[in-house]
């Protein structure tokens, strides 16, 4: 009996080691939400002078928490008029492809567990850095499900400025991945961290950092470029019409798109979990993820200060810098980029 | 084990590509159409042919639906559920010129199919499929009928936005 079930342990010991690397992914992923929640109330609440939330728990560290258990027993309002099955859909789409894009990204150097070589990604595949990309634009189609599945001329807005914005934005992101590709000639992102063990990529492509972490900001759909779900014009948006869990689950797909974005930033500009200077510091096999870790929060805390630092962007003006600035300066970029690349 | 992923793959994407045909609404078709793609997708995962698999979801079911859905938003065409089906006459020519191409298209599938071999299957390429693969294959062997599909888009584009300006001068 023993031997049978090692047998089949040892048989299956790749698809085992995958499956729960990418359930602890997906739990590592859900439950840093309520804490990045709270690091964006606390820090809005110092970068506005006031004290943010501090009366739940200590620091107000359960505040989060509490909203989670509101949120759950809110009652769920469906209108009549609403397509049941894609209203369904649309905020499951946008958690379910959030957490799937992160399942590329390495967040730390593989290490040897009993004898098995594990890396710290769920998937390392040859075309990671298309993946990523592939996964995270199926993410606009909850968005503009949404929109249209509310039947509502608000919620039908939101999704189409949304959808706009993102196939904007989209090129400028995937060009400036491009000089990126040029620079280190692979699309596997173990790679590309491997190939920044000397030198990060920010310092070789500063304007490509520039333009992928702009458009970064613009694909997440955060401040200034939260157009989609403008308060004061479009009554919230997209999700207008919903309430409880299905309402949280919009942000908690917004919020890890945004961990997502972070780490996709760290892995292509700034080396992934390359120590460089403190490489004395770094203590073996937990070390490394430690230092992804930190290059993660430093970003998510520049995303936090850019939505209380920039007013909101009108949206012809969101339209005419995405394609007459960034997408200009994106192709100049690649030919500069592929110009030294020949030399 | 092939077998195993291929055949449920397989058979949810007809049943979403009949889901694309029958359904009413046009948004229904069109994440039925986006399911299709991303289960073809899969089938190409299987083959081992990763780039075009994620080429697939891309541009395919990433960039272009979207536009689908942009214009089906735009339009409003939920309205059109109860026309679509009445809108239908009968056109013998039309019957006539599709019956043809069934027939052409049943021909042709039952011609691959006595022709293919299901035996095992022949070993790949170590690099197969690869980013490197397809990119030296479309620069060097594929280079004239890759760039006459590049100028036949081209043509398309231009002939899209000819059409459009006269209408609204």
């Amino acid at each position: 009996m023993i031997d049978t079930v090692t047998q089949f342990l040892s048989d299956n010991l790749v698809l085992i080691v995958g499956a729960v690397k990418a359930a602890i992914i997906a739990v590592a992923l859900l439950s840093s939400v309520p804490l990045l929640v709270w690091l964006e109330r606390r820090l809005m609440g110092r970068f506005q002078v006031r004290l943010g939330p501090n009366r739940v728990g200590p620091f107000g560290l359960a505040q989060p928490f509490a909203d989670a258990v509101k949120l759950l027993f809110k009652e769920s309002i469906v209108q009549g008029s609403a397509d049941k099955f894609l209203f369904f859909l649309a905020p499951a789409v946008v958690v379910f492809t959030a957490i799937v894009t992160f399942s590329a990204i390495p967040f730390g150097a593989s290490f040897t567990l009993f004898g098995q070589e594990i890396g710290p990604h769920v998937a390392n595949i040859n075309v990671g850095l298309l993946f990523v990309f592939a996964i995270s634009s199926m993410g606009i189609y909850g968005i503009v499900l949404a929109g249209l599945a509310s039947n509502n001329k608000y919620s039908l807005m939101g999704g189409l400025r949304s959808s706009a914005q993102m196939i904007s934005y989209e090129l400028t992101l995937g060009l400036a991945a491009l000089g990126v590709i040029i620079v280190s000639g692979s699309l596997n992102l173990v790679e590309i961290v491997e190939d920044q063990a000397v030198v990060p990529n920010i310092i070789l492509q500063p304007l490509a950092f520039i333009l992928f972490f702009t458009a970064g900001v613009a694909e997440t759909n955060r401040a200034p470029f939260d157009l989609p779900e403008a308060e004061q014009e479009l009554v919230a948006g997209f999700h207008t019409e919903y309430t409880g869990m299905k309402f949280a689950m919009f942000f908690m797909g917004e919020y890890i798109n945004m961990i997502t974005m972070s780490a996709m930033v760290t892995v292509l500009f700034l080396g992934g979990w390359n120590a460089y200077f403190f490489e004395f510091l770094v203590p073996p096999v937990i070390g490394p993820i430690i230092v992804f870790a930190a290059k993660v929060f430093l970003l998510l805390c520049v995303f936090i200060w850019l939505r209380s630092t920039f007013p909101r962007i009108r949206y012809d003006r969101l339209m005419t810098f995405g394609w007459k600035v960034m997408l200009p300066l994106a192709v100049l970029n690649l030919m500069v980029a592929g110009f030294f690349k020949v030399l | 084990m092939e077998l195993f992923f291929f055949i449920p793959i397989a058979l949810l994407s007809v049943l979403l590509a009949f889901g694309v045909v029958f359904n009413k609404s046009p948004i229904g078709s069109a994440v039925s159409l986006i399911g299709m793609m991303l289960c073809l997708a899969g089938v190409f995962v299987i083959q081992s042919a990763h780039f075009l698999a994620i080429l697939q979801v891309l541009i395919y079911a990433g960039a272009i639906m979207v536009l689908f859905m942009f214009v089906i938003m735009l339009l409003n065409l939920k309205t059109a559920e109860d026309t679509v089906w009445k809108a239908r006459e009968h056109n013998t020519l039309l019957s006539v010129l599709t019956g043809f191409l069934v027939l052409g298209l049943v021909y042709k599938l039952v011609e691959i199919a006595t022709d293919a071999n299901f035996g095992p299957g022949m070993p790949v390429a170590e690099n197969f499929g690869t980013t490197e693969m397809v990119g030296a294959k479309l620069f060097t062997d594929y280079v004239l009928p890759f760039e006459v599909a590049s100028i036949l888009l081209l043509v398309a584009m231009i002939g899209a936005l000819v059409l459009a300006k006269t209408k609204t001068d």
